[in-house]
């Protein structure tokens, strides 16, 4: 049989009994999703949305109350995980401590009956990839990076059709955790085998995988490319999980088209955005999000001021030429610079703080603004998106 | 088994401190010295000696007691051994399953209550449940009822083994019950993951890691039980006779106190024995 994706999931339902009480408790609440043969593919979400017990599914230790696991178009229901084709990287590990490095990567192929010979020389393969020489050692002898490397091996040495990762990083310091996060990057695609990687690290999931499903509450909110996840997000959740974003309330005034006029709630104040798939009605109370990067800052145009104010013009007036945008004024309540960036605290509307991100490109762009300046403050509306919940 | 107390590593640093954590350990000391030491001692020579008339002891010293040990009572000592070894193998493969049920109990008030079964025997006296056994394997017994009378298993092998099992099943049960406990099951399925089934999982992972508590159960239950002398007397008369109850017939029986010496100093190299194959099993393990 051929099968389009390497893992398929159709209204998969997990269901733990609460104990002392009737009823039970929804850990993943029927999710669907289509994983592509060598596919970077990561389930991100705060802890307790479900995605780990997703992967135990995927894994076999977790029976899915309801809904169809299927491996390349197999279904897995009432498979043992050992006669499973893919394998996992547990998120502590889980080396054996009685075995040394070498014995904890060959366990693997002798259960496959695979001769001595032949195990040895591939555990040894496989812990050269992950670059491992220490093959007599005990685990508890490595460090965590080590160990890490460890169970990569275990799980690679069995060529898996898929490899499932649980937060593998996670137990890592940052620098550590930034090289093993390319090494994971350039090994599948080497290897050109599925992972399904398990993270709550947004930054972790938008470096390395090639689509993510964010999940909450048990619930896929949002499956997409990283660029698709942050540009366009599909709900408040996900957009205020991954990255940083500003909200604003408001009613829906008015659509043109796919892009609809927000008047801010508490604020004499109209903002354009897009549209986005809910496709509000006029009236509805929506939020506005919008990424502190987007916005952009401009200095007003003082008709003496010759020295600051030529440039300024200029933008200005390229900015006025601009059809979709939000163009109004605020005033700068705190500027903090940190370095590649300032970050600026800006009020419109007499209420509404948004935080503005601003480059620092030198002084010739003069980009520089200080508290409690009076500034421009600009969107261009495809930047922006309208969400409902 | 000696009490070490080691106060090289408690927080006194300075000599005087030093002085008195050795001071605390005297009694002790004083205690072992004169009450374990001594006897011991004592034991060893009387063994070296020759049976004087009346239950004294006389020199000259001689090594003959050792040599009717080994050629006389040779057999005596190969039962309790085989004894020993059965109730042990016995004890873990009942044990075992049991510890591993008790300590996979997903609820801790379950565990407590079936740990607390297992020890509630210990509430009786031990001479009174092995008049018990005596009771329910005689003649007249429950077991000879349900066969429909004239059923003796008393005076055998047999009612010996049933009754250092039933014992000394605790002192397995409890140090399994300790190691499956803290046993990291996330393990198992690492092994699962792996392609172990149930069963090569268990002996690649499970048991190898849970070792340390079938070892010492295994040596707490070998220890009584080769020693044992109430449960062979009570359940084995002539049939299931131990070390324990020669050790008991020369000193009070026949009055030959050299000779039960030296089965009590063969008993103890068995122990000691069994004692270096324990030191053994956890060196190997690191």
């Amino acid at each position: 049989m051929t099968a389009d994706y390497d893992i398929e999931l159709r209204n998969v339902v997990k269901e733990f009994p609460t104990r002392g009480s009737e009823g039970a408790l929804r850990a993943v609440d029927s999710i669907s999703l289509q994983i592509m043969p060598g596919e970077f593919f990561a389930l991100l979400g705060p802890s307790g949305c479900g995605k780990t017990t997703t992967l135990r599914m995927i894994a076999g230790f977790e029976e899915a109350t309801s809904g169809d696991i299927l491996l390349r178009g197999k279904p897995m229901q009432g498979v043992p995980p050992f006669h499973r084709p893919v394998n996992t990287v547990f998120q502590d590990y889980a080396l054996f401590p009685h075995m040394t490095v070498l014995q904890n990567v060959m366990f693997g192929l002798e259960m496959e009956n695979v001769s001595r010979t032949e195990a040895e020389k591939r555990a040894k393969a496989a812990l050269e990839l992950v670059r491992l020489t220490q093959f007599d050692r005990r685990p508890r002898q490595l460090s965590g990076g080590q160990q890490q490397r460890v169970a990569l091996a275990r799980a690679l040495v069995k060529r898996p059709a898929v490899l499932l990762l649980d937060e593998p990083l996670g137990a890592l310091d940052l620098k550590l955790r930034k090289a093993m996060q390319y090494e994971l990057m350039t090994m599948q695609n080497d290897l050109n085998i599925t992972f399904i990687y398990v993270t709550h690290d947004q930054e972790e999931a938008l470096t390395m995988a090639d689509r993510i499903a964010v999940m909450d509450k048990g619930k896929v909110l949002q499956v997409g490319s990283p660029e698709e996840i942050y540009e366009t997000p599909a709900t408040r959740f996900v957009a205020d999980f991954i990255g940083e974003t500003n909200f604003m309330e408001g009613r829906l005034v008015e659509k043109r088209g796919d892009i609809g006029m927000v008047a801010l709630k508490g604020a004499d104040c109209v903002v354009e955005a897009e549209l986005g798939a809910a496709n509000p009605q006029v009236g509805d109370n929506v939020t506005v999000a919008v990424r502190p990067e987007k916005i952009t800052l401009l200095r007003l145009v003082d008709q003496d001021d010759h020295l600051h104010s030529v440039p300024a013009a200029e933008i200005m007036a390229a900015v006025e030429r601009e059809t979709n945008k939000t163009l109004v004024e605020g005033v700068v309540q705190f500027a903090n610079y940190i370095g590649t960036d300032t970050r600026y605290i800006v009020r419109i509307g007499g209420s509404i703080d948004l935080v503005v991100r601003v480059q620092n490109f030198g002084e010739r762009f003069d980009t520089l603004f200080h508290k409690g300046e009076r500034v421009n403050v600009f969107w261009a509306t495809d930047t922006a998106r309208i969400l409902v919940e | 088994m000696a009490i070490s107390l080691d106060f090289s590593r408690s927080p006194g640093h300075n000599a005087r401190e030093r002085t008195q954590g050795r001071l605390l350990a005297l009694p002790a000391l004083l205690w072992l010295i004169l009450f374990f030491l001594l006897p011991l001692v004592i034991v060893f020579v009387v063994s070296l000696m020759t049976r004087g008339r009346a239950g004294t002891v006389t020199l000259p010293l001689t090594l003959e007691n050792y040599e009717r040990v080994f050629t006389t009572y040779l057999p005596t000592f190969a039962d309790s051994i085989l004894i020993a070894v059965l109730t042990t193998l016995i004890c873990l493969v009942v044990g075992y399953p049991l510890a591993f049920f008790i300590s996979t109990r997903e609820r801790k008030w379950v565990q407590q209550i079936a740990l607390f079964l297992v020890i509630l025997p210990f509430w009786t006296n031990f001479l009174v449940r092995t008049y018990a056994w005596k009771v329910i394997l005689g003649p007249d017994g429950v077991i000879s009822a349900l066969a429909g009378g004239g059923v003796n298993l008393l005076n055998t092998n047999f009612a010996v083994l049933v009754g250092l099992v039933y014992g000394f099943l605790p002192f397995m049960v409890l140090p399994i019950y300790t190691s499956i406990e803290r046993f990291d099951f996330r393990l198992v399925e690492a092994a699962h993951d792996l392609g172990a089934n149930d069963w090569r999982a268990f002996w690649r992972v499970v048991f190898p890691l849970t070792l340390p508590g079938v070892a010492a159960g295994c040596i707490l239950v070998f220890i009584p039980a080769i020693g044992a002398f109430v449960t062979p007397d009570l359940l084995g008369g002539t049939q299931g006779f131990m070390i324990g109850n020669l050790i008991n017939q020369q000193f009070r029986g026949l009055g030959h106190w050299p000779r039960g010496a030296a089965a009590s100093m063969v008993m103890m190299a068995l122990v000691v024995l069994g004692l270096m194959f324990y030191a053994w099993m956890n060196r190997r393990r690191n």
